[in-house]
């Protein structure tokens, strides 16, 4: 695959695509694996591993207790010459709706400790929200190889 | 038009090399100490033919955007080889000059008829290859990023030796700047030896970190938090005067975290927490 | 359903957790543990953590609520093994771990919560030659 010629080379390249249903908390572990076996082919590091997975884990569960599940896309991503993970979490649950508010440290609702958001974010390189109060959260993260 | 000119360089690819061997040899670009003139002559035709394939692909409307480029591909191969070979950019760009000569004068022997016709051709071609000769700057470029990341890798693995200065005690002494980067490998080699080695106290010697600034002050508070999670404490030495000037004055809270100005006092400290004394031996008089 | 194994080492209690552990199975663990500390009166609980990969904010919860359980039934806990993998991760995540006490591994846990619960005899234990220089 080859990115259009013209742009610059910071364009992010999908190289492959995979995808998971989350629906019970035994999902969960399988799913990490899942993680931890794309992200050793792409000969990532342990720490940066770790942070990814962590990241990873604190997200599905968010998925699991406030939307009752979602999917998740898995993918290799590319920019340039370095490689990384594209986790993408989409679910139907309430939303979030103050976005701001859920980003910074401290805040808590339910059963949270009020670090699932902002700590995950500090544990990958890119972190994108996008939720709509009653219809859904997508939260995209990439964690890039040599992080 | 574009298909005639695609048909009609074909028809003289014998000429046009011949003509791009010579003036390699004119300008002295073939560099038989680095390539057999065979080879050379043989990266020449090879590239000749993708040049030409991508010219009859485009006439035919395949566009070569977003798609298959049978000369950019042959061309950064080509140029990835001369440059291991110890070809300068200088000389594969000269090499690819003198191929835009050998057709552009092919060009106007044969269409000089049509002044506007060998003037729009001529200015494709002219294009074409520059382009290449882009392309191949960037992958010689390309290739020696590769080799400053490949160093980089090196150096960073290079420069955080852990220490094992007495049993149960690692020291680390930091030298250059310590970004986020470099902080988890610090992190990494030295929890890893910790765990190695069972040592409960860390010296983190930072007198040869040129600057310290709210940052770099919060990678050392992290190595710091990070050491303790495992149950093993980690010791800032090495803190010059001015250091602690610019601590107190942009605010950064050290407190908490062990500090000591020298390795020698970080280590006195390190074996008082150990419970080990270090006595002169008595000498005996006779 | 599987049961993470408590094991009695003297006055106190070790837990070696190698599996992941999911919401059951960690609730599981709480009240097991805490039904052993007060039946066999322990003073000290041991939690290593050796084979775990990955500590986010649950078990990070789990292991935070062990050790508040434990103190009200006037038992310590300690958290041995930790991966340096994990401990660099957790200072990112900005996880607490408050009220846990860590040590490296599983000898050097029992003796700080020896020297936790009985404060007096801590690490008088050793002899006066182990306070010179090792030749």
């Amino acid at each position: 695959m080859r990115p259009e010629r013209g742009k610059t080379s910071k364009m992010i390249l999908s190289l492959s695509k995979d995808e998971m249903e989350i629906v019970r908390e035994q999902d969960v572990v399988p799913f990490r694996n899942r993680v931890r076996e794309y992200s050793v082919r792409i000969k990532m590091g342990l720490v940066n591993q770790t942070k990814l997975i962590t990241a990873a884990s604190e997200l599905v569960r968010n998925m699991l207790n406030y939307a009752k599940g979602g999917r998740i896309r898995i993918e290799i991503v590319s920019k340039g010459r370095d490689n990384g993970i594209r986790l993408t979490f989409s679910d139907k649950g309430p939303g979030i709706s103050n976005i701001d508010l859920a980003m910074k440290d401290g805040w808590s609702t339910a059963k949270s400790l009020g670090l699932g958001l902002p700590g995950a974010r500090r544990l990958v390189n890119e972190f994108d929200i996008k939720s709509e109060p009653g219809k859904g959260t997508t939260i995209t993260i990439i964690k890039w190889s040599n992080g | 038009m574009a298909l005639d000119i695609s048909a009609l360089l074909q028809k003289k690819k014998k000429s046009i090399l011949e003509m791009w061997i010579n003036n390699q040899l004119a300008n002295d670009s073939l560099r038989d100490d680095l390539i057999s003139n065979e080879d050379a002559t043989m990266q020449a035709e090879e590239l000749l033919d993708a040049f030409l394939n991508t010219l009859r692909l485009e006439s035919r409307g395949d566009s070569a955007e977003g798609g298959h480029d049978p000369a950019l591909e042959m061309l950064e191969t080509i140029a990835i080889t001369r440059a291991r070979k110890g070809y300068s950019p200088r000389e594969t760009g000269v090499f690819l000059f003198s191929l835009k000569e050998a057709l552009l004068k092919t060009l106007n022997d044969e269409i000089k008829n049509d002044p506007v016709a060998l003037y729009n051709e001529s200015l494709a071609i002219s294009n074409k290859i520059d382009n290449l000769t882009i392309a191949s700057f960037e992958t010689f470029i390309k290739g020696r990023e590769e080799v400053i990341l490949r160093q980089t890798d090196e150096i960073a693995e290079i420069s955080t030796p852990v220490i094992q200065v007495w049993e149960g005690i690692l020291a680390l002494p930091i030298i250059g700047t310590l970004d986020s980067a470099r902080t988890q490998v610090v992190m990494e080699s030295l929890l890893s030896k910790v765990v190695e080695t069972g040592s409960e106290i860390t010296i983190l010697d930072i007198s040869g970190v040129p600057a310290v600034d709210s940052l770099v002050a919060q990678h050392l508070i992290k190595t710091v938090s990070a050491t303790r999670l495992m149950g093993a404490e980690c010791i800032i030495s090495g803190i010059r005067p001015e250091i602690a000037q610019t601590i107190v004055h942009l605010g950064i809270d050290l407190s908490g975290i062990i500090t000591k100005a020298s390795l020698a006092s970080a280590l006195k400290y390190a074996f008082g927490v150990l419970r080990i004394e270090v006595r002169k031996i008595k000498e005996v008089k006779v | 359903m599987e049961k993470i194994p408590i094991l009695k080492m003297g006055p106190f209690l070790l837990v070696t957790i190698q599996v992941d552990l999911y919401d059951r199975l960690a609730l599981n663990l709480e009240s097991d543990l805490i039904q052993m500390v007060n039946k066999v009166g322990s003073k000290g609980v041991l939690i290593d953590i050796s084979a775990v990969n990955i500590v986010d904010s649950f078990m990070g919860r789990i292991l935070g609520n062990i050790a508040s359980m434990s103190r009200i039934l006037d038992a310590q806990t300690v958290v041995v093994g930790m991966q340096p993998a994990v401990a660099i991760t957790l200072v990112e995540l900005g996880l607490p771990l408050n009220g846990v006490r860590t040590a490296l591994n599983v000898e050097k846990g029992m003796k700080l919560l020896q020297s936790m619960v009985s404060p007096d005899e801590a690490g008088e234990g050793e002899n006066i030659e182990d306070d010179t220089i090792a030749v």
